[in-house]
């Protein structure tokens, strides 16, 4: 097994909001991101699975170094991205690059496809020939499955899905090694959510990138996948090879998730409904459930995990779990 | 009789590329009890549908065709008479809470506002109502919670929110348009039980307009198809999802990514991009992108109807999967077809 | 035409030679401004004060140099008199005969190369200002923004009078003196806006490409302000123009023989009873002036919505 390219440590990022009024001016900490750690191998994907409030997204640009973590390490081809300089992880944006959710918003409404795409070129490379540079768009274009004669067209011309080709050219124009997915199929239609999802796949295996595809849609993680981590409140529950995880779970919230998952068969529906065993809300950020941290809405929780919290550890089977009962449940489905 | 029955509706848009149709020539029913879906991906024209039967269009919109509801047809009366029936008899549940809900008053306020205007309750009575109404959507700590503000809940108890203002006044008609798509999966599978128990309670009808197909396995009895605003195929959920006619429908389904299939390679998609409403091929508007689609395509598909209700506007016999081998015999198969 | 379609990129194989040479040809983009300007086009009270005011601009310029009289002749013939097709004055003469018409006209000039250049100035500091104030945030945004608060509070009539008093009465130092007060206007604006726009994902996303500050300002920040400053601007003009006025009326602004809008309404005020048109000329320029500029800025402002995708 070769070297993974990146090595997540403890990562952690708090936000700090004020409550309370002139006089009693309150600190209030939200753990968006506690204590996460993963790998990741060449060419090789992880899914992040988690729900609004999960921390997902957040812990994207932790890695990328958009937001400054509290603590923790990025290991990134041996070098921690969080003690680099600002202009040193500036150069770091060739080799790690994102694809953001929104993909119309996520494109500068006054500039053409074109542009957006060239962008990175002009800022690594702002020696190259024009000529160059608009062989090369055209070509990311083309790969992306874009017609190259659409170069000058504006965001608001293209269909939501098009303009989500143009984001993906745009983070691969510079060959990096490592594409950060932040739920980048969600806003789309279905049938355009697989166009994307298969051209992700494509694109990984001829470029032999790493991928990490952020999302909340179990079924669509479950096809890119090699590796899925669960998160729940900024804490990482699961860490399975896929085919385990979506066969055998070693996580309660790994199974409520996917129970509640419906499906597209109207006599599996049927047969499956059941009371939606997970109760409750999640409970509020700013006042985390001590102990385990899923222990409020956990149908299988004992005494001890509203005390303690359950580190994430190694099984037999070589997948992480973050739970005290791993070994006696039997999650299959 | 149907509870509602639209028959021919249009819906025009005044743009400053041109006039874009947004719905042509749909003819449904909804009955009694019934839960019907109406399905297809953005440009097909679902929401537009629904806003023109509520008179909820934007300024440059303009819809022609029939409602019916209980015998009246919704797209004549006027104004006045038809802010009555919406919130008492047809309630309406949008996709974003946030934005539906007013952030400046108090859940109480709003849910008290609704039943006082179409149930002319006094404030208690009306309070107590609201309050009933937050327990059957499992609020928790109902009387506290109704004086709380629109921000100060989650996005998922804020949709509970709008569907127990929807059922307020007790309608016969709920209009649900993309009610799950905001939420996350948990909360969606709460609120697609919750909103399963209360139609079994009550025999409260109910439009679901979603592009998730898996939450319409849940809970629907049956679907219309749309693609570029019209209406490609219509079924019973187990026809829709079993023996689906329209290329587009199969399409569909393929492309739906599920838990439950091994992972293969790729994921079957439906080639090209949405339709483009100012640029519609000619002849069958899905021919770009179907499959299947051959020269005859250029024309316009019949509407076939069979006996038991289904229907599927394509060339492609719905019995035995084959081209319609006579088209010439127009008569008959455009026996249900739309006007122009 | 038949259409295979490649289900792995989904692009799609066309067939057809003619589509394939299609192809070939880049197509052209239309980008937002022009989908703006379509729809201001559309707008009938703008485009009629686009063109009243375009008429205005050709005559300011052209007319004096068509009119037999110059600014400063003194008709001693007809001094005081009325509206006057035979004796050339249409407009009339004012106390010392001097043509209204031309005066009227020659005042514009002034006036709106006063609203032209201040506004230019205010917006040159402004924008760069606001903009590196908004997006850097933090201290520098602080005191940036302190320091518009302050010169905001310095009371202006006592700022022109100092700069009239130790440089003289310069027709430049109205540009200047108006132009340093207008732009602290600009830079709230244009601040607040930064503000909004920093925090958009396309501009997420240039950092994310490791795209530089100042690129970033120049090319995401500034192009998508435009709109709001353009709107703003067009309100600014009519603006700075009654300001000018105001010196004018005070006795501060152009000096004579030169003349402006507002000196010429001042004058006209004085002998507003005997002599009404040598007020009713320049005001009405003046007002209708103003008017058309805020049509078309209302008009500018509809055109440039927010919701200004497709």
């Amino acid at each position: 097994m070769s070297e993974p390219v990146l090595r997540v440590q403890d990562l952690a990022v708090n936000f700090i909001s004020h409550t309370g009024g002139l006089m009693r001016r309150r600190e209030r900490v939200l753990r968006a991101v506690n204590g996460i750690s993963f790998e990741l191998h060449p060419g090789e994907t992880i899914g992040i699975v988690g729900e609004s409030g999960s921390g997902k997204s957040t812990l994207a640009r932790a890695i990328l170094g958009l937001i400054q973590p509290n603590r923790g390490r990025v290991m990134w081809l041996g070098e921690n991205l969080t003690e680099l300089e600002e202009e040193a992880l500036r150069q770091k944006r060739k080799e790690i690059q994102i694809v953001f959710q929104d993909p119309i918003a996520s494109l500068n409404p006054r500039m053409t496809a074109g542009d957006i795409i060239s962008e990175p070129l002009w800022t690594f490379y702002p020696n190259m020939a024009r000529l160059q540079v608009e062989e090369r768009t055209r070509g990311m274009m083309k790969m992306v499955g874009l017609l190259p004669n659409q170069i000058n067209r504006y965001p608001h011309e293209f269909s939501g899905g098009q303009c989500q080709r143009i984001g993906i050219a745009r983070a691969l124009v510079l060959n990096p090694r490592l594409v950060i997915c932040d739920e980048p199929v969600s806003a789309l239609d279905v049938s355009i959510q697989a166009q994307i999802v298969n051209l992700l796949q494509d694109l990984q295996k001829k470029l032999g990138l790493a991928l990490i595809f952020v999302a909340h849609d179990l079924s669509v993680v479950k096809h890119i996948s090699d590796r899925v981590m669960v998160m729940y409140m900024g804490c990482s529950m699961e860490v399975s090879v896929r085919d385990a995880l979506y066969h055998r779970p070693l996580h309660p919230y790994t199974s409520a998730l996917m129970k509640s998952v419906p499906i597209p068969d109207p006599k599996l529906a049927a047969a499956a409904r059941q009371d939606s065993w997970l109760t409750g809300d999640m409970p509020s950020p700013y006042a985390p459930p001590k102990g385990c941290i899923f222990h409020t809405r956990c149908p299988y929780k004992v005494k001890r995990c509203e005390a303690d919290v359950p580190a994430l550890r190694r099984m037999e089977n070589g997948d992480w779990v973050a739970c005290h009962r791993a070994e006696e449940l039997d999650l299959s489905i | 009789m149907a509870l509602l029955e639209v028959t021919d509706l249009q819906v025009q848009f005044e743009t400053p590329e041109g006039v874009v149709e947004a719905v042509t020539g749909m003819d449904f029913c909804v009955e009694t009890g019934e839960t019907l879906a109406i399905v297809g991906e953005s440009g097909a024209g679902k929401s537009q549908l629904v806003m023109a039967i509520m008179g909820l269009l934007a300024e440059n919109g303009s819809a022609s065709g029939r409602a019916d509801f209980k015998g009246q047809d919704l797209m004549q009366i006027s104004p006045r008479q038809l802010n009555n029936i919406r919130g008492r008899e047809i309630a309406m549940i949008f996709q974003d809470p946030m934005t539906s809900l007013n952030p400046f008053l108090t859940i109480e306020k709003q849910m008290t506002e609704v039943v006082m205007h179409h149930q002319g309750l006094r404030k208690h009575e009306a309070r107590a109502h609201a309050v009933e109404m937050l327990r059957a959507v499992r609020i928790p700590d109902p009387e506290e919670r109704v004086k709380q503000y629109p921000h100060e809940y989650s996005g998922g108890m804020r949709q509970r929110v709008m569907i127990a203002m929807g059922l307020l006044c007790e309608p016969d008609l709920l209009i649900a348009d993309e009610p799950s798509t905001a939420l996350d999966v948990t909360v969606q599978a709460q609120i697609t039980q919750l909103v399963g128990e209360l139609r079994e309670k009550s025999h409260m009808s109910m439009i679901l307009i979603t592009h998730d197909l898996a939450v319409v396995a849940e809970i629907c009895d049956r679907i219309i198809v749309m693609y570029a605003g019209e209406m490609v195929e219509t079924g019973t959920v187990d026809d829709i999802f079993y023996h689906p006619r329209h290329p587009y429908t199969q399409g569909l389904l393929e492309s739906v990514p599920r838990l439950d299939r091994p992972s293969d390679d790729e994921l079957h998609t439906i080639p090209g991009n949405p339709p483009n409403l100012l640029d519609l091929p000619s002849g069958c508007r899905f021919r770009d992108r179907c499959i299947r689609s051959r020269e005859i395509c250029r024309e316009k598909p019949p509407l076939q109807i069979r006996e038991d209700g289904c229907m599927s506007r394509c060339f492609i016999d719905m019995d035995n999967d084959e081209f319609l081998p006579d088209r010439g015999d127009k008569g008959e198969e455009n026996a249900g077809e739309d006007s122009p | 035409m038949n259409v295979s379609a490649d289900t792995k990129t989904s692009n799609m194989q066309v067939e057809d030679p003619f589509a394939a040479a299609m192809a070939e040809i880049d197509i052209p983009g239309r980008s937002l401004w022009v989908d703006a300007w379509h729809r201001l086009l559309k707008n009938r009270a703008a485009v009629i004060s686009g063109i009243i005011m375009l008429i205005m601009l050709l005559l300011v310029l052209v007319g004096p140099l068509l009119s037999p009289w110059e600014g400063d002749f003194t008709d001693w013939d007809h001094t005081a008199s009325p509206p006057n097709f035979e004796t050339g004055h249409w407009f009339g003469t004012d106390a010392v005969g001097r043509d209204i018409l031309v005066r009227t006209l020659e005042g514009g000039r002034i006036s709106l190369l006063v609203g032209l250049v201040a506004t230019l100035v205010s917006l040159a500091i402004g924008v760069s200002y606001g903009a590196i104030a908004g997006y850097y945030g933090g201290f520098t945004d602080r005191i940036m923004m302190r320091m518009v608060d302050i010169i905001y509070a310095l009371p202006f009539m006592f700022f022109v009078i100092l700069l009239m008093v130790v440089f003289g009465r310069h027709i430049v130092l109205i540009f200047v003196a108006i132009g340093a007060v207008n732009w602290l206007d600009m830079a709230r604006i244009v601040r607040g806006q930064t503000l909004g726009l920093k925090n958009t994902e396309f501009v997420e996303a240039a950092r994310a490409c490791g795209v530089d500050h100042k690129a970033i300002i120049r090319r995401h920040i500034i192009p998508n302000l435009l709109g709001v400053v353009m709107v703003y601007v067009t309100l600014t003009i009519p603006q700075v123009i009654l300001v000018e006025s105001f010196l004018s009326f005070l006795g501060l602004g152009v000096q004579e023989p030169m003349s402006s809008w507002g000196a010429l309404v001042n004058d006209g005020a004085q002998d507003m009873e005997s002599a009404p048109w040598t007020l009713v000329f320049p005001a009405t320029f003046l007002t209708v002036t103003l008017y058309c500029f805020n049509y078309i800025g209302d008009g500018m402002r509809d055109a440039l919505d927010p919701k200004d995708r497709a």
